[in-house]
């Protein structure tokens, strides 16, 4: 502290006093900054989680507690019965087979179709690579809620409305690219000199390619997966106007009809809620690392 | 197989897909954009060309200059309360013990994996006009009477929900992203900027933020996309038919299309979003392709 020079004039008097303050007191004041900072960190923690607590506390609330003007904070008693009438309202179980059904078929092809075009883009230089990086680029800046007229009009000339076949197809348009990115990104963080080394040492390009580069790059297709099944078991509005018939709907489509004119019954509507997004915090968890690594590495759509 | 070719045979299943599924849709888009296409031509499958009269019609429409306002207005609401909020949790973060920044990352995460629809009906319930945690806390800390405040009558009040709903669900991803950028900002900037006397401030506006430019830019932009374009937190929340004073440009271009069935107006409309949205992260795109080329 004394070893820098002042840059400007000090005044005489009362510097003494300032400059070298008792340690005693830095201390304490230091200490209470510290307990300060980390209790808003406490508070920022309750804000920001409240509202996914309050979903969980009222799922588990009977009815009398959930319509009441003064507020229960803790689920107490603890009942089951909103999920009971969630599961048993109708065709939840036909809603989630076609979630499952949608998130799986185009979770599967995208994968597979942008696993070779990302290796074309990270390992290969060839004329028209950075045309096709753009393109993708840009299919992924349009939004969804422009291109689901062109894709209604598209899919009602193919006989494609109300079928979850219009709706895979359709959700290609973004998961594809977004894995193709994403992809990409973990393709090239892995090291050239690798691969190179297993084919100096005999290997053939398609064995380094299976001894070196999947190994490395498995935990890449793993996140990938997943968050292309995050997207697909979120989307609501292509499925919402694709999809009519209640029992051919999604989870997401299903969910936001709860609300009905008569009135809402929110118990079960936040068990719903919370039976929805249970698969996603399990895998959101275990990959949210490398999602934001790959959103900030060029991936548009959240 | 030929080592010139290799790439283009890896590319070409997936080129097709998104040649089928997004660029023939987005032609198409443009297409209709320039067309009379309602319920007729819909089912006979074929629309009418009109030139520009989709666009001469939203151009002289008050309403849609209303949507595009309100839009604007309401997504630099959005994208700035994120961003700031977003940063203050970030340095927060940085300053926090081992135990609580390991519990606020967690919470993050937990906020972050919401699903939107999931995500709407939580608030949509907490601000419930008869019921709602909200009303009874404001009530409770004497900062009015909200017994039975229904937030929803006054689009301001109603926006400032959907807003916080969106601000809320997009915290997460802008704080740890940024709280990995502040990790790599070399401490001994930060000491020595301390050493010489610079506050809190100072040292952010001349050391951390010029580092974390480029991490900003792109954060900014994703938000303006996001935003931008929000969808299902409007309709959702307005019990997926709102009023006219919460249209924003997707959900007027959605209403145009397919409430009324006026396709082209509403492809007009959808084209003018996506242009306006282009334009406006026009540096992001550039960044971007600069980063894909130089690899």
């Amino acid at each position: 502290m004394s070893s820098q020079a002042p840059a400007a004039p000090v005044p005489v008097a009362p510097t003494t006093e300032r400059a070298v303050p008792r340690v005693g007191v830095r201390r304490h004041r230091k200490l209470l900054g510290r307990v300060g900072i980390n209790l808003l960190g406490v508070l920022t923690f309750v804000v920001m989680v409240f509202p996914v607590y309050w979903m969980v506390n009222t799922a588990f609330k009977p009815g009398i507690d959930i319509q009441s003007y003064t507020p229960k904070f803790l689920p107490n008693p603890a009942t089951l019965v909103n999920f009971e009438d969630a599961i048993h309202r109708a065709y939840f179980w036909d809603v989630v087979k076609n979630s499952l059904i949608v998130v799986g078929v185009v979770t599967a092809l995208s994968l597979v179709l942008a696993f070779l075009a990302a290796l074309a883009l990270a390992k290969f230089r060839f004329y028209g690579r950075s045309a096709f990086l753009v393109l993708v680029l840009c299919v992924q800046m349009v939004p969804l809620t422009a291109l689901i007229i062109p894709l209604y009009i598209m899919l009602s000339r193919a006989h494609q409305i109300d079928k979850l076949s219009g709706v895979i197809i359709t959700y290609l348009t973004f998961v594809l690219p977004f894995c193709v990115w994403t992809l990409r990104g973990f393709l090239l963080a892995v090291p050239k000199e690798l691969e190179e080394a297993a084919m100096v040492d005999g290997s053939t390009r398609l064995g380094a390619f299976v001894r070196i580069l999947l190994p490395l790059v498995a935990p890449g297709l793993v996140a990938t997966s997943i968050f292309a099944f995050i997207q697909c078991w979120n989307e609501y509005i292509v499925a919402y106007v694709l999809l009519s018939s209640p029992e051919k709907q999604t989870l997401p489509v299903w969910l936001a009809g709860f609300t009905t004119l008569h009135g809402t019954d929110w118990g079960s509507l936040m068990a719903a809620a919370t039976l929805t997004a249970l698969p996603v915090v399990a895998f959101f968890v275990l990959v949210h690392r490398r999602i934001a690594f790959g959103l900030t590495a060029g991936a548009v759509r959240g | 197989m030929l080592r010139g070719t290799a790439p283009y045979a890896l590319l070409l299943p997936a080129t097709a897909v998104v040649a089928a599924v997004a660029g023939y849709p987005l032609y198409l888009l443009v297409k209709l954009s320039f067309q009379q296409y309602g319920l007729q031509e819909l089912i006979a499958h074929k629309g009418v060309w009109i030139g520009t009269a989709n666009y001469a019609e939203i151009f002289h429409d008050r309403q849609f200059w209303e949507v595009v306002a309100r839009t604007v207005v309401f997504t630099a609401a959005c994208v700035s309360m994120t961003m700031l909020l977003g940063t203050l949790i970030a340095l927060l973060l940085a300053r926090l013990n081992a135990f609580m920044r390991f519990l606020l990352t967690t919470g993050l995460v937990l906020v972050w994996a919401m699903p939107v629809v999931v995500a709407v009906n939580i608030w949509y319930w907490m601000v419930d006009y008869e019921f709602g945690v909200l009303n009874w806390l404001l009530t409770e800390l004497h900062l009015g009477d909200f017994e039975h405040h229904d937030w929803f009558v006054s689009p301001w009040s109603g926006f400032a929900i959907i807003g916080a709903v969106i601000v809320w669900g997009a915290i997460p991803f802008v704080t740890i992203t940024l709280y990995a950028g502040l990790t790599q900002v070399p401490r001994e900037l930060v000491e020595a900027a301390a050493m010489d006397g610079a506050g809190v401030l100072r040292t952010f506006r001349d050391i951390t933020f010029p580092i974390l430019k480029p991490l900003f830019v792109i954060l900014t932009s994703l938000s303006i996309i996001w935003d931008f374009q929000v969808f299902n937190q409007v309709w959702i929340m307005r019990d997926q038919r709102p009023t006219s004073d919460y249209f924003v440009m997707s959900i007027y271009s959605f209403v145009e299309s397919f409430k009324v069935s006026q396709y082209g107006l509403g492809a007009a409309i959808a084209i003018v979003m996506v242009l306006t949205m282009f334009a406006v992260t026009f540096v992001y795109i550039r960044q971007m392709v600069r980063m894909g080329d130089l690899r």
